[in-house]
């Protein structure tokens, strides 16, 4: 947790040792310093999902005058090597950054003796012992495996290696409906993949569903096939290299089979938490996720042993909250301040085709907690200036914002479907924890034309039963 | 309807008028008459249709010196942000395609733009656009006529349509709504060779090589966008760029632009323009003066674009005729803070208020809350500090709130922190594009809490992340805020999180 350990603390005059290593995936992928965020997540997967994006903007272009031809096709190598040189670039970058701030880097496989003693162990099989007054655990998690799935580990891939692949993954079954699943499915379908998500039951588990629902359809009207209710049973490799899957639908009980150049498990990642020894310090872990125990302070069952980011239970997976949290400990670890990590309304992005940005509650959630009389959501349907010269599909192009049905009508959530959501979502953002209400926000003026805008005209609410879709300009 | 002066001696029906006349709404025609059919005046007239009332709106282009025209919607549809994104678009579209080849796509022509194709395209949208406003209306019961509407009394106008026939209408209240056209230079062959923005995103053929005078949004706008398709282009600048705008944050727009290719030709002004070849794009000739000193010079451009400002239409409207005030210098329409005119029962939304921002949701926000007091009993007036807004360059600059400059005016530098960032976008590391070019800052008040009271970004999709923060601005954003919201990444939107002083 690079952040922890370069700003403040090493800042602050304290002495301190970075232990980061990679243990291969079982197909032999490995990577550099910066954990999965840089190597394996939020970075490459950003870079190949704008190469999908380029994609559709080289088939609008002839709409706005450019002399383009019909097909152009892609080069997998061109892009994972573009995309593997940038990732590499910033390993060497947070390299540099930990020398510059005289934080020692180990790269070594780390695990407790005792509480305040770990071993390492290098690549070599050399082995260094390192004693610290505070230990940080931030070791992160890992795609899961199924485990009895014949053919799974020895055929089948993950995120770990799909962004290092030298050459195309081809025809690929994304086996998954996470959103690791679903962006990774998407920008292989916008690279020309043939792609294929098979889901056991509904996507984005945890998400608002409604909005879970329109990204799916967004994907499957824009070539990515989905076999629903399905679970996998078996993979088998072909003589001539492929990969034969079997599976069965949930609902018929009937199987069927499919022949695929790669298999990409996206069923889910694990906390890397079981080869560190946690007994030897006394950190408690979840017996069932196997994440280990933090309070507002990020401590462990251990006063002196924190943990943040992914190993940590009940935070949500995203590197900027690990980030800040990391941030905020170190600064409250030096003495500097006594600031705890705020975890509510913490802002987020699936980079979808079609991208979702959201903030705050989900609709169900906020029906759960309020009551339905007690919710009012406003939403609607927008068509974003640029599709219409590129004749672009809209129709899952939607807002809706959850509130609080009382006046001021404080936003509860807010969740948006279109086209740069990310960037469109951070700064209703900051507007919900300055405890935006309706009012506030419908008094906001628009920027015109964008897409945010859409946002701040919001005015039919779901109650009202009228149509909700935007019309003129 | 019937106008007043068609009935034949007044004196003899005059106690029985009278009578009429302090009934007050109905003795007229309508309730409202709308002139201007833009963006505040269909958002007022419709508003008011919904509240029930008898609405109606009279929108007229006179056609521009060069002879363009077009339909109902005002100036944003026809010919300005909506055409404007959309060669923005189509500008961004080009470097979408050159970056494409990194990320793997395999298309190694260089682009050619072919403009017929594009303007054709949006113009088919804006005149559904133009159709739909017009169903719009319809559906709501506002009587809509494309004439030329002037006042000739108090609660009357006149109403001249294309082929010079006069109606006169009646209507308890007024809004005026008539925005404005663009300024010409007023030098010789400005009117005749020169075009404008009314001209642009319709002209049926390619401009060429343009020379762009002016260093509004307009003209940067415009400039950026025409190079963005291939064409050869020059900006003639008599001093600032983006006036009213934060300096620094408009010369690093201008800077990005002149780094990708635009010509700036600073502190001159153009004294002539002649023609030295016919053609659909012709030749010109311009010379021009130096602001400075005895200095000339002459370029040939097939297409002059004069982007200098722009007028109200305030001046040929009969206001003189009810004693509406009007700013004799800049024709602008002062109003208070309900946007009533010294006349009582006439307002006046968008463009041509004094003192107002000239925007399309400010025009239609004062519009919808001005008919909700007229006609529906509420009392909110229209909000207009802290309106965002956003500058479509080749770079684009949002900005929500005060300039610096405007801030030290008002606070005085001591009081104020200022924290900033250059951020290079995920997607310009593999595009192989500037890493030291992309930039935010915002203005906080140390003295109340760090209150931001003023933000700019300059970078991509800079409309989409300015919207959001303008949102916590009105909430009362602080630095503390800022610094507690968690960023998504990765966004160019979260680099408020990396905001240093």
């Amino acid at each position: 947790m690079l952040q922890c350990a370069t700003d403040p603390a090493a800042q602050l005059g304290k002495k301190v040792a970075v232990v980061d290593y990679v243990e291969p995936s079982p197909r032999g992928t490995r990577w550099g310093l910066g954990g999965t965020c840089v190597n394996v997540g939020c970075i490459p997967k950003k870079l190949m999902h704008q190469a999908a994006l380029l994609g559709d903007r080289i088939r609008d272009a002839p709409h706005y005058g450019w002399e383009v031809p019909q097909q152009v096709p892609h080069d997998w190598r061109k892009m994972a090597e573009a995309v593997q040189n940038h990732v590499k670039s910033l390993n060497w970058g947070h390299r540099v950054q930990l020398q510059d701030r005289k934080v020692k880097y180990f790269n070594i496989k780390a695990s407790f003796v005792n509480e305040h003693v770990v071993c390492g162990v290098t690549k070599g099989g050399k082995e260094t012992l390192l004693s610290a007054e505070h230990i940080v655990i931030a070791t992160g998690g890992r795609p899961r495996y199924p485990t009895n799935i014949e053919g799974a580990l020895e055929h089948g891939i993950t995120s770990d290696d799909i962004f290092w692949l030298k050459e195309s993954p081809g025809k690929t079954l994304v086996v998954g409906a996470s959103y690791v699943a679903l962006e990774c499915a998407g920008f292989l379908t916008g690279l020309s993949l043939d792609t294929t998500v098979m889901m056991r039951s509904i996507p984005l588990r945890g998400f608002d569903q409604q909005m879970s629902s329109l990204v799916t359809e967004h994907m499957a009207s824009h070539g990515t096939q989905f076999l629903r209710g399905c679970t996998p049973s078996r993979v088998k490799k072909l003589p001539d290299g492929q990969l034969q899957v079997t599976w069965k639908d949930l609902a018929s009980g009937r199987e069927d089979m499919g022949t695929f150049d790669t298999v990409l498990w996206a069923i889910g990642r694990v906390p890397e938490t079981r080869s560190l020894n946690l007994e030897k310090a006394g950190v408690n872990t979840n017996p069932n996720t196997h994440k280990i125990l933090v309070d507002a302070q990020e401590a462990t069952s251990v006063p002196h042993i924190y943990a943040i980011g992914d190993a940590a239970e009940g935070r949500p997976e995203l590197t900027p909250t690990a980030t800040m949290a990391g941030r905020l400990l170190a600064q409250r670890l030096c003495g500097q301040s006594s600031d705890l990590m705020d975890y509510d309304n913490v802002p987020t992005t699936v980079f979808t085709p079609l991208e979702y940005g959201c903030v705050g509650l989900s609709e169900e959630e906020a029906v759960a907690r309020h009551g339905e009389e007690h919710v009012e959501v406003y939403h609607a349907f927008y068509k974003p200036l640029e599709f219409t010269v590129a004749e672009r599909d809209s129709s899952q192009c939607y807002i809706k914002m959850v509130c609080l049905r009382e006046p001021p009508q404080l936003v509860l959530g807010l969740h948006f479907l279109g086209p740069n959501a990310g960037e469109v979502t951070q700064g209703f953002a900051l507007g919900i924890k300055c405890g935006a209400s309706y009012t506030q926000v419908m008094r906001t003026v628009g920027i015109h034309p964008t897409c945010a805008e859409e946002v701040a005209k919001l005015r039919i609410t779901k109650r009202s039963g009228l149509e909700p879709t935007v019309t003129g300009c | 309807a019937k106008c007043l002066c068609c009935i034949g001696n007044l004196s003899a029906h005059q106690s029985g008028l009278l009578q009429k006349l302090l009934q007050k709404e109905s003795a007229y025609d309508y309730d409202l008459i709308v002139i201007g059919g833009g963006s505040g005046g269909l958002a007022c007239a419709q508003e008011a249709a919904i509240l029930g009332k008898k609405v109606m709106v009279l929108d007229f282009v006179v056609p521009s010196p060069q002879g363009t025209s077009w339909g109902l919607g005002g100036t944003c549809v026809n010919v300005g942000c909506v055409p404007k994104k959309l060669m923005h678009q189509a500008a961004l579209l080009g470097q979408a395609l050159s970056d494409s080849r990194k990320f793997g796509w395999e298309y190694n022509q260089q682009a050619k733009h072919n403009w017929e194709t594009m303007t054709e395209a949006i113009q088919n949208h804006i005149g559904s656009l133009n159709w739909s406003y017009r169903v719009s209306l319809r559906e709501k019961a506002v009587a809509y006529v494309n004439s030329y509407g002037e006042f000739v009394e108090h609660h009357k106008i006149k109403a001249t349509n294309r082929k010079g026939q006069e109606t006169c209408y009646t209507a308890a209240k007024f809004v005026i709504a008539t925005g404005e056209r663009p300024r010409y230079l007023g030098i010789q062959g400005d009117k005749e060779y020169c075009i404008t923005s009314d001209d642009l995103f319709s002209l049926p053929y390619c401009p060429g090589k343009t020379l762009v005078v002016g260093a509004s949004y307009v003209a940067l706008e415009c400039a950026g966008f025409l190079a963005g398709i291939g064409l050869d282009v020059t900006v003639m600048v008599r001093s600032v760029l983006l006036r009213g705008f934060d300096q620094e944050m408009a010369e690093k727009v201008g800077s990005y632009m002149e780094q990708h290719g635009i010509k700036f030709l600073r502190k001159f002004i153009p004294v002539m323009v002649q023609q030295l070849e016919k053609g659909l794009p012709g030749k010109l000739k311009v010379v021009a003066k130096s602001t400075e000193g005895p200095e000339t010079m002459e370029g040939v451009y097939n297409t002059v674009l004069l982007a200098i400002g722009r007028d109200s239409c305030t001046r040929k409207i009969g206001l003189e005729k009810i004693g509406v005030k009007i700013n004799e210098k800049t024709g602008k329409i002062p109003v208070n803070d309900v946007e009533q005119t010294n006349v009582p029962y006439v307002y006046a939304v968008g463009d041509v208020l004094e003192g107002k921002l000239e925007l399309t949701p400010v025009a239609i926000q004062a519009g919808k809350l001005l008919a909700r007091r007229l006609f529906g009993d509420h009392l909110e007036k229209c909000d207009y500090i802290n309106v965002p807004t956003t500058v479509f360059t080749p770079l684009e600059y949002g900005c929500c709130g005060l300039s610096e400059e405007k801030a030290i005016e008002v606070y005085k530098k001591e009081n104020l922190e200022v924290y900033h960032t250059f951020f290079w976008p995920l997607e310009w590391t593999v595009a192989g594009r500037d890493n030291n070019t992309c930039y935010a800052k915002i203005i906080c008040n140390k003295f109340n809490n760090n209150r931001v009271i003023g933000f700019h970004i300059l970078g991509p999709n800079a409309g989409e992340v300015t919207q959001g923060f303008a949102v916590a601005m009105k909430c009362g954003l602080t630095k503390q805020l800022l610094d507690d919201t968690i960023g998504i990444h990765p966004t160019c939107g979260e680099v408020q999180k990396r905001e240093v002083f």
